[in-house]
């Protein structure tokens, strides 16, 4: 490593920020392929079918074979999109998605590295700009299209994914009130040990106080919505809008939209996973510190990357028990029962911690 | 090394700036919001070499990633056909130029006041705690006139989009 030290400063912290970037953006790709083939594994097992069985066994290789699928298909332009808006729009859905893993901390530390692309100061915030950003994508599309039921799938997103923004963002300033910082490295550090009122249950935000289980729940059903998952998948609703956006696409350009609605989603779970489920923390076997040696940092990841499972798993599971909101019914929740139900929140959290002081 | 990125990001903002309003390809006004949002962008990298990770944040999720998506939303939702084919009068040309003359006489004024090279270095990250502190304390007034003014747009808007009672 005699080389590494003779480099200068910022050389040594461009090399390592892309020896974490590249490790992190192929298994967040890998992880989109594999949720694709749970999904219909979940699907078909809630509905009594066999799902995918045909590539390997248990059709495992059934993500390969659909992106060699999609990319061999004919990429056909139909005559009356917009160009520019067609091609540059499924780059704008994936791109947001990819951003976002950047500020969390997905591991504690392999030798001297914090497992965290970003450290920021400002990690959540950064994560709320990237994923407002997303909506350009599907309304470009939508726009694209240049017809009438691809444009109402645009112009449903962006309403959508912006009522709910706001329930999103308001539903996690009680986490930042109890921890007291915007840094997602020590919102996870504040998460270590056990929870002081049953000591049983590990110290994660969603257990600590009522205020911070409603924040949860908040934030899960916003995040079901930013995602455009059922129960709130109305930009391509099937049965009304024949497929909404992304109707007039076709090959590797609708599965960039395909993969970026799994590559949201595991943002959605990372976050989550981050916030309130204690990140790469477990409070057995003096887990929840820092690790010292290289099998420890691995095990954190190992830790983090099952946690975001379990997050994914619930995102399909309720995509295939619940029906679709209606159009009313979504805008109803969003602005007039989870906003008020946010902001007062914020109120009692407040409230609690200056009774408190 | 900053030097380049503050040149690419002063570059990129002008630019897109530029083409915001005087778009030689299309007058399409999508596109021209689209411009904005990258405008808005170049802007956040500005702020982040001056270190202000908050400000940076902020400007991309309020404006980037709200008050445009807003703009689009409202642009597609008119039809702004006739936009496209309107071609430029002498009297906003006038006021235009008016405008930017105002613009560049406030700047030099500005400019002035804090010569360059005087202001304190940037802090090694900008803190939101600080800033916080700031708002509530010594510019606690404007803060909650701001505030008061949302307030009375967003009502306005409700009164202005109520249906009369019948």
């Amino acid at each position: 490593m005699a080389w590494f030290n003779q480099l200068d400063p910022t050389s040594q912290f461009v090399l390592l920020s892309a020896a974490k970037v590249v490790p992190v953006a192929m298994i967040l790709l890998g992880l989109v392929a594999y949720t694709v083939l749970a999904e219909r594994k979940i699907c078909a097992a809630m509905q009594d079918r066999i799902g995918p069985n045909r590539a390997g066994p248990f059709g495992i290789w059934q993500p390969i074979s659909d992106a060699v699928k999609a990319f061999f298909k004919e990429d056909f332009t139909p005559d009356h999109v917009r160009k520019v808006y067609f091609w540059l729009a499924p780059a704008i859905v994936m791109i947001p998605a990819l951003l976002t893993i950047a500020v969390i901390p997905f591991g504690s530390q392999l030798g001297q590295q914090k497992m965290v692309i970003a450290d920021l100061n400002v990690g959540v915030l950064y994560t709320f700009g990237i994923v407002s950003l997303g909506v350009y994508g599907i309304v470009l599309a939508g726009y694209a299209a240049n017809s009438k039921y691809p444009f109402m799938g645009g112009i449903r997103a962006s309403a959508q994914m912006i009522s709910y923004e706001i329930a999103m963002g308001m539903s996690v300033i009680p986490v930042f009130l109890m921890v007291g910082d915007l840094n997602l490295s020590r919102v996870v550090g504040s998460q270590a040990g056990t929870v002081a009122w049953l000591p049983v249950l590990p110290n994660w935000t969603v257990f600590q106080s009522p205020m911070l289980t409603l924040s949860f729940a908040i934030f899960l059903v916003a995040a079901f919505a930013e995602t455009n998952r059922l129960p709130f998948d109305l930009p391509e609703a099937e049965q009304e809008l024949a497929g909404g956006y992304n109707i007039e696409y076709s090959s590797i350009k609708f599965a960039l939209f395909f993969m970026g609605e799994y590559a949201n989603m595991i943002a959605a779970s990372a976050m989550m996973v981050t916030l309130f489920f204690g990140g790469w923390t477990l409070p057995l076997f003096g887990l929840d510190a820092p690790a010292t040696t290289l099998f420890g940092g691995l095990l954190h990841i190992g830790i983090f990357v099952a946690k975001v499972l379990v997050m994914l798993v619930i995102f399909i599971w309720v995509r295939w028990m619940w029906p679709r909101f209606r159009y009313d019914q979504l805008m109803d929740l969003g602005w007039k029962r989870m906003l008020p139900v946010a902001l007062a929140n914020i109120v009692v959290t407040a409230a609690w911690l200056w009774l408190r002081a | 090394m900053e030097a380049v990125f503050f040149y690419l990001f002063a570059a990129a903002t002008l630019l897109c700036g530029f083409l915001v309003i005087a778009n030689p390809v299309s007058r399409n006004p999508v596109t021209s919001a689209m411009f904005l949002v990258l405008t808005i962008v170049s802007l956040a990298g500005l702020f982040v070499l001056l270190h202000a990770f908050f400000l940076a944040a902020v400007q991309i999720l309020v404006y980037a990633g709200a008050v445009m998506v807003l703009f689009l939303f409202v642009i597609m939702l008119l039809d702004l056909q006739a936009e496209e084919r309107r071609s430029f009068k002498k009297l906003a040309l006038a006021g235009g130029g008016l405008a930017v003359v105002v613009i560049a006489l406030l700047a030099r004024a500005a400019v002035r006041e804090s010569p360059l090279g005087t202001a304190a270095p940037p802090m090694v990250e900008g803190s939101p705690r600080a800033l916080g502190k700031l708002l509530f304390t010594e510019y606690l007034l404007p803060f909650e006139i701001l505030s008061v003014l949302l307030l009375v747009a967003m009502v306005g808007v409700i009164l202005l989009s109520r249906k009369e009672a019948k």
